[in-house]
């Protein structure tokens, strides 16, 4: 496990005087898409920045290739190391292929300030990512997916071998977000080792190599989808009693709720009108 | 060896020394700025050619190539001539610094004029004027410690692990309310002949000023020009957002440091060379990017649109209305039509 690119050793992660993450220690292994799931507040944000050296632990450290990732040079960190956080900030009239070629940051100089090789990876990060076609486009003027498909393509051009990214199917409807889980599943299998922090469970034990669960700042379960996945589980970082079955298409974990729809438990709809067998008026 | 790419997103790549050097430039951003320079050259020419002593664009042509009679080379060489370049360069200034404000508070109101600097400069000058009796010299050394010190002021109120955009506006907006009641209360104090000569420096003028001007503040900027370069591809960066920018190998809190001390010296060598020159700042960062349809903040474009600015200010000061007003509250009526516009143009969206 010591040869993993990036590890967290032991580290408090805190906001002023709020400890949000206490002596955590994780590995992300290379070459995986790592999932990082668990409820809300639980510090997943706080630990995908923790990693990406945005927020600095109190004790302990991040590790990246061997080193504190704070005593390497912050341009050769951002060379291996990409980061899409959860809401990002585009200039107002930004263009499609202008904000991509800001991935290219940490490749260029005063001196360099466009090369073939940045041209060539910002013409790859749109194509891969299918949005070549709006290269001219004003950001703000396209859909939550084109313009989420934007961002990670400005990360891809980055061309970093490890891939942190927040939440990035949130605002995406099911289609397109499957469409974009896909492509980090191809640039996964392509090389890159992949961190996303994920809502939806079925998703994450479909695409994870590797799963996180989080609860209160702490890691409770790790490994394989199918393995790191359980009834237990679900009920205590979700309070969810759940059922667990094989994904029909990937075999995979699938997690069904159990709550039965319990109609009328402290909702407004008056009970006379669920008596009669549950129809609504 | 140079080398020009058309890069299809409406861009051309400039590559030099082998591809040593090289640059991505908009075809929009190059025209705009062509056509900012050029204008600033035909109102420089107009603020030579206008005036009591009638000369002929012919008269200047002659003067620039070593002809012309003594009293023509006084009058375009060591009055006009360098007047018009001082607008000019000072223009450029504040067009950097208000470019840099703006970027680091993601905020068109974020400028060094709005933000209090040039009222803690005439803090400054009054302390100077009422304390030292000091004249020209003394007041911009006065001038220049009271901007950066509010400057100063302003940051470390800001600062709460880190300086947010929009406190350090707010917080700016405050602090000049407070200097300016301090300089109510100081012109109060007082005696007639410093009072006036106290409001005189508070309009703001090129009256007067030339040659000796013209090579300080050019000598400054030049100073400040490499400083502005290497910080300016960081700070497109940080437009971006803390996250983004630190994600791709910014510095952030250096850099943010860094492009307010820059920000600010480059104000204060103005206020300090002419006295407070509102709007410029303010008005010349937003009609650069709308004119190069760029976005965010472009230190170049914003540079020529402030030289053009103040020299076509300058040049009304003098010249349009049939009798001299300072500088300074041209630009506060050009300031006043920018708003108007601001608004017609936001109300239309
Ligand atoms: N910038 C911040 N300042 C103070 N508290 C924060 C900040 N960001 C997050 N927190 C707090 O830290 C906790 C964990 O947040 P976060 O890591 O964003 O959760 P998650 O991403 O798992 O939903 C939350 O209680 C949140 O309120
Ligand atoms: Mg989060």
């Amino acid at each position: 496990m010591t040869g993993n690119r990036l590890q967290a050793h032991a580290v408090t992660l805190r906001y002023g005087e709020r400890t949000v993450v206490q002596d955590l220690s994780v590995t992300i292994p290379d070459g995986s898409f790592t999932v990082i799931v668990g409820p809300n507040a639980c510090g997943k944000s706080t630990l995908l920045k923790a990693l990406s050296r945005l927020l600095a632990p109190r004790q302990g450290e991040i590790v990246l290739d061997g080193a504190n990732i704070r005593s390497l040079p912050t341009k050769e960190v951002a060379r291996r190391l990409g980061l899409l956080p959860q809401t990002p900030l585009a200039p107002d009239g930004i263009t499609v292929v202008d904000l991509v070629a800001r991935g290219r940051y940490p490749h260029q100089s005063l001196f360099r300030q466009w090369s073939a090789t940045d041209r060539q990876a910002v013409a790859e990060a749109m194509a891969v990512t299918g949005i070549s076609d709006l290269a001219g486009e004003p950001v703000d003027q396209l859909s939550g997916g084109q313009r989420q498909r934007v961002w990670i393509a400005m990360v891809l051009a980055q061309e970093t071998p490890l891939l942190l990214l927040d939440e990035p199917t949130t605002f995406l409807d099911i289609a397109h977000q499957i469409e974009l889980l896909d492509l980090l599943a191809g640039l996964n299998t392509a090389g890159r080792t992949v961190v996303a922090v994920l809502h939806d469970l079925n998703q994450a034990c479909r695409y994870a190599t590797h799963l996180i669960a989080m609860h209160k700042g702490t890691i409770v379960a790790e490994g394989p989808p199918s393995v790191a996945i359980s009834e237990e589980l679900v009920a205590t970082v979700f309070g969810l009693p759940a059922l667990i079955i094989p994904d029909p298409v990937t075999g995979t974990p699938l997690i069904v709720p159990r709550n039965p729809v319990r109609r009328g438990s402290g909702l407004t709809v008056p009970a006379d009108v669920l008596s009669q067998d549950g129809a609504r008026p | 060896m140079n080398r020009l790419q058309d890069v299809g997103d409406g861009s051309v790549a400039l590559a030099m020394a082998g591809g040593r050097l090289s640059v991505r430039l908009s075809r929009r951003g190059l025209l705009a700025s062509g056509l900012m320079l050029a204008a600033s050259l035909v109102f420089v020419l107009l603020s030579l050619t206008s005036g009591d002593y009638a000369i002929t664009p012919g008269d200047v042509v002659r003067v620039l190539a070593g002809g012309g009679d003594d009293m023509l080379r006084l009058v375009v060489l060591e009055w006009r001539l360098p007047r018009a370049c001082l607008a000019v360069v000072l223009g450029m200034a504040l067009g950097i610094s208000g470019a840099i404000f703006q970027s680091l508070t993601r905020n068109p109101l974020g400028s060094p004029d709005i933000m209090g600097f040039s009222v803690g400069s005439y803090t400054g000058v009054l302390i100077v004027m009422l304390v030292f009796s000091g004249g020209y010299a003394e007041t911009s050394v006065g001038a220049l410690v009271g901007g950066i010190g509010t400057a100063a002021a302003i940051y470390l109120l800001t600062w709460r692990r880190g300086v947010d955009g929009f406190r350090l506006v707010v917080v700016g907006i405050g602090v000049a309310a407070m200097l300016s009641a301090a300089n109510v209360w100081l012109i109060r104090k007082a005696d007639l002949q410093v009072a006036i000569s106290a409001a005189q420096w508070a309009a703001g003028s090129l009256n007067g000023l030339g040659r000796e001007q013209l090579a300080a503040t050019s000598f400054c900027l030049l100073l400040l020009l490499p400083a502005v370069f290497v910080l300016s591809r960081p700070m497109r960066q940080l437009e971006l957002g803390q996250a983004v920018a630190v994600a791709s190998g910014v510095l952030p809190e250096r850099t943010r440091l860094f492009l307010a001390l820059v920000g600010v010296a480059l104000v204060a060598v103005v206020t300090a060379t002419a006295g407070p020159i509102a709007f410029v700042a303010l008005a010349a960062p937003q009609l650069a990017r709308r004119l190069s349809r760029s976005a965010g903040a472009l230190l170049l474009p914003s540079a020529l649109m402030g030289g053009l600015l103040l020299v076509m200010a300058d040049w009304a000061a003098q010249h349009a209305l049939g009798f001299q007003l300072p500088v300074g509250i041209m630009t506060f009526n050009i300031g006043g039509l920018y708003f108007l516009w601001l608004l017609a143009s936001d109300g239309r969206k």
